[in-house]
């Protein structure tokens, strides 16, 4: 870890110089990041790290209940950077996890940024599989290195990068290690320089995915533009009221469809909660 | 049927034909393959050697024995640091701004010959309400808020849930209500969002209308300062700061005791139902970072609660000159409430001046001390420590602070009646607000400003009476 971050120290990508910050001025921005995760795995505080605000932070679960924004530049880019709730899962709903799983799938973030706590890899994966079902466009922040380090814990980063099929960047955001990292890899998603190619669940079972198949179908005649048809198929096989209710109305089509401007998107997004 | 309509109705069928359980099944292969990812990547060193301190922590401030002693100990020490430290800079602040800058701005707007009741107004009212708040409040805040962050950040609140969770479910509430309450330690409006983490709107509701039982920012100061001048002046010097902590710590153990009995009545009452499960998850312990959390914790906290107390005190600050100067029949506005009130008021064991400084103050709990004292020094027109009618003073001590109220006619039971009933009245304007906005509900609003009002009466009436009795 320490390592990675000296040799970065003098390599071009170490871009903290053009980083400015912006604090919570965010008239007009370029991209729009979400920033997911489990409970206290260090949300506020990688979003303090990269907006540069005071979000107060708390060593325990539940700290942030209600979305915080605010925005950063990087390589002359703008972007607007959401910290959602932390939620163990976007599959059971209480309010603190809709307002997380709403503003990924209605508010359609150009990135989403998942931290995970690398001491708790596997039960934190959880999220990151779900997610993936959701967008493409994930980068996943393993933060609190130290902490691993420190309990015995040595991850693989380049293969749990390979696995998951999206950029994975070890941080200590409490000492801003990686956050340079982090930036450059948001900036490369966003831009599409970097192509996700996340995970998916493959083994299903055979009738459930005769199902969503069928759905599937029926619900990319309806909204051709639909880019997650197969997530909110299983939403609707499950009785999600969230998602009958959007398809009912026909209001997921123009949600969802990547030809509503930014301007639209951003109307919606203040009226999802 | 529209298109859309056709949608559901396929999906509703289908789910019947592919099953109930394909939720779990989902689960499971999330499960499986999360596991098989960290297989492929994560090397563990020692199993044993992971996180062997925080168990070891653990094992002491969450032990059934151990863990409540802990908690009282921890909290207490956190109160005789803010009881000792506080009282200097207090001094030193209420000398300056109550005294030199007073007199400085008084003489100030006399010499510029402005009208008599402009300058009652601005700065016997607005500028000393505001002065008399940064002066009592500041000291305690700036050594409270940092050292009970510092605690936050180490990990310890949610050992605190842990600890409280059975009770919590025994009386039909939810374990992550000590969460939330542990939130309105520090403002009950934040405490009350925070209930967003609890999903039931039952036991959110129970957890909404209880939060107001925990101490909050603007009432820990009233509490230090009330018992450090009554409390700790029972006892010799030496042991002062030590007992005055302990009653402090004794009224937040009283609230918490509140807040189970409250939450047990409404789940047994107009709440009825079962405690539901959840899991808690205790984060590993974080050396906190001292220099940054004093940073934030001065900002985010101090710097945010001194600035709310200082915008309500100057409009207070108008609102008591006024009251304290209008008059009707040649009595004043102020006096003829007090007069009115002090008969109920004495009953439980309190007086007009505390009940009208708890209606001026009802935007912020910050200001009850400097109404109650500027309320006092009016109208028993203790003029020799200050100018006219509804100025406040020179108090550039707790003895004259004590002073003044026992010129008030305090006593040892109005002091611990004070404490009372600062616990136990109706929640802050800015608390009511949340509530509403989150509930939604005028009826659970009232609900939450009156029922505690009735408790505080009947406590501080009971109170009275028994020790009238010995």
């Amino acid at each position: 870890m320490s390592k990675v971050l000296a040799e970065c120290e003098n390599c071009p990508v170490h871009n903290t110089g053009n980083l400015i910050k912006l604090g919570i001025d965010m008239s007009d921005f370029d991209y729009v990041i979400a920033l997911a995760g489990n409970p206290n795995t260090g949300k506020s505080t990688v979003f303090n790290a990269l907006t540069g605000l005071h979000q107060h932070t708390g060593n325990w679960p539940g700290k942030t209940v209600t979305r915080a924004e605010g925005g950063f530049e990087f390589n002359g880019r703008k972007y607007k950077i959401v910290d959602l709730p932390g939620t163990y899962s976007l599959l059971s709903i209480s309010t603190d996890e809709e307002v997380a799983r709403n503003f990924i799938l209605f508010g359609q973030p150009d990135v989403t940024v998942i931290v995970v706590d690398a001491t708790r890899l596997e039960r934190n994966l959880n999220l990151v599989l779900q997610v993936f079902e959701i967008t493409d466009r994930v980068v996943v922040c393993l933060n609190l290195m130290d902490e691993a380090e420190r309990n015995g814990i040595e991850i693989d980063v380049r293969t749990l990068s390979k696995e998951l099929g999206v950029p994975v960047v070890p941080t200590v955001a409490r000492e801003k290690k990686g956050i340079p990292e982090l930036l450059r890899y948001i900036d490369e998603v966003a831009t599409g320089k970097y192509k996700c190619k996340p995970r998916r669940i493959k083994k299903r079972d055979k009738k459930l995915q005769e199902a969503i198949e069928v759905l599937k179908y029926k619900l990319n005649n309806v909204f051709p533009n639909l880019p997650n048809s197969e997530w909110v198929a299983l939403r609707l096989l499950e009785g999600d009221r969230e998602i009958i209710k959007a398809v009912k109305s026909g209001e997921i089509g123009k949600i969802l469809s990547p030809e509503t401007t930014s301007m639209n998107k951003e109307a919606f997004r203040s009226g999802v909660d | 049927m529209t298109e859309r309509d056709e949608i559901i109705a396929i999906a509703n069928r289908l789910r019947w034909e592919v099953g109930g359980n394909f939720h779990d099944s989902l689960m499971e292969s999330l499960y499986k393959e999360a596991g098989e990812i960290v297989k492929k990547t994560v090397k563990k060193k020692d199993e044993h050697f992971a996180f062997s301190l925080d168990r070891k922590i653990d094992k002491i401030v969450t032990n059934k024995w151990t863990g409540f002693p802990i908690m009282f100990l921890l909290l207490a020490l956190v109160f005789w640091i803010t009881v000792q430290g506080a009282n200097y800079p207090s001094e030193l602040l209420s000398g300056l701004l109550v005294g030199d800058l007073y007199n400085f701005l008084r003489s100030a707007f006399v010499s510029l010959n402005m009208p008599n009741w402009i300058t009652g107004l601005l700065i016997d009212g607005g500028y000393l309400a505001m002065a008399w708040v940064i002066s009592v409040m500041l000291p305690p805040m700036a050594i409270f808020f940092p050292l009970f962050t510092l605690l936050e950040d180490f990990g310890y609140l949610p050992r605190v849930a842990f600890n409280m969770d059975s009770l919590f479910r025994k009386v039909g509430a939810h374990g992550k209500q000590a969460l939330t309450m542990s939130m309105g330690f520090g403002c009950n409006a934040a405490g009350v969002v925070a209930t967003r983490i609890i999903d039931s709107p039952r036991e959110r509701l129970i957890a909404i209308i209880t939060n107001n039982f925990s101490l909050c920012n603007g009432r820990w100061p009233t509490q230090i300062l009330i018992a450090t001048i009554f409390i700790g002046g029972l006892v010799p010097a030496h042991l002062a700061g030590l007992v005055s902590a302990g009653a402090v710590v004794g009224i937040a153990i009283l609230g918490i005791a509140f807040s189970l009995v409250t939450s047990w009545f409404l789940s047994k009452t107009i709440l009825k139902g079962e405690a539901s499960t959840f899991n808690l998850e205790l984060p590993p312990y974080r050396p906190p970072r001292i220099l940054q959390t004093l940073y934030t914790s001065f900002i985010d906290r101090t710097l945010i609660v001194l600035w709310r107390a200082v915008v309500f005190a100057f409009p207070a600050g108008l609102v008591i000159w006024s009251i304290a100067n209008i008059q009707i029949n040649n009595v004043s506005l102020a006096d003829h409430f007090i007069n009115l009130t002090d008969p109920f008021a004495m009953i439980v064991g309190l007086n007009g001046i505390i009940l009208l400084a708890y209606i001026v103050a009802i935007p912020a709990n910050e200001i009850v001390i400097p109404t109650i004292l500027m309320l006092t020094v009016t109208h028993f027109g203790l003029n020799s420590v200050g100018g006219g009618a509804g100025v406040m003073f020179e108090a550039d001590s707790l003895d004259l602070t004590r002073q003044i109220l026992e010129a008030g006619g305090w006593t040892v039971l109005t002091g611990i009646n004070l404490m009372l009933f600062s616990l136990l009245h109706n929640p802050c304007s800015t608390t009511l607000y949340t509530i509403y906005k989150e509930t939604g509900s005028w009826k659970w609003t009232l609900i939450s400003a009156l029922m505690p009002i009735a408790m505080g009466f009947t406590v501080t009436f009971l109170v009275t009476q028994l020790w009238l009795l010995f």
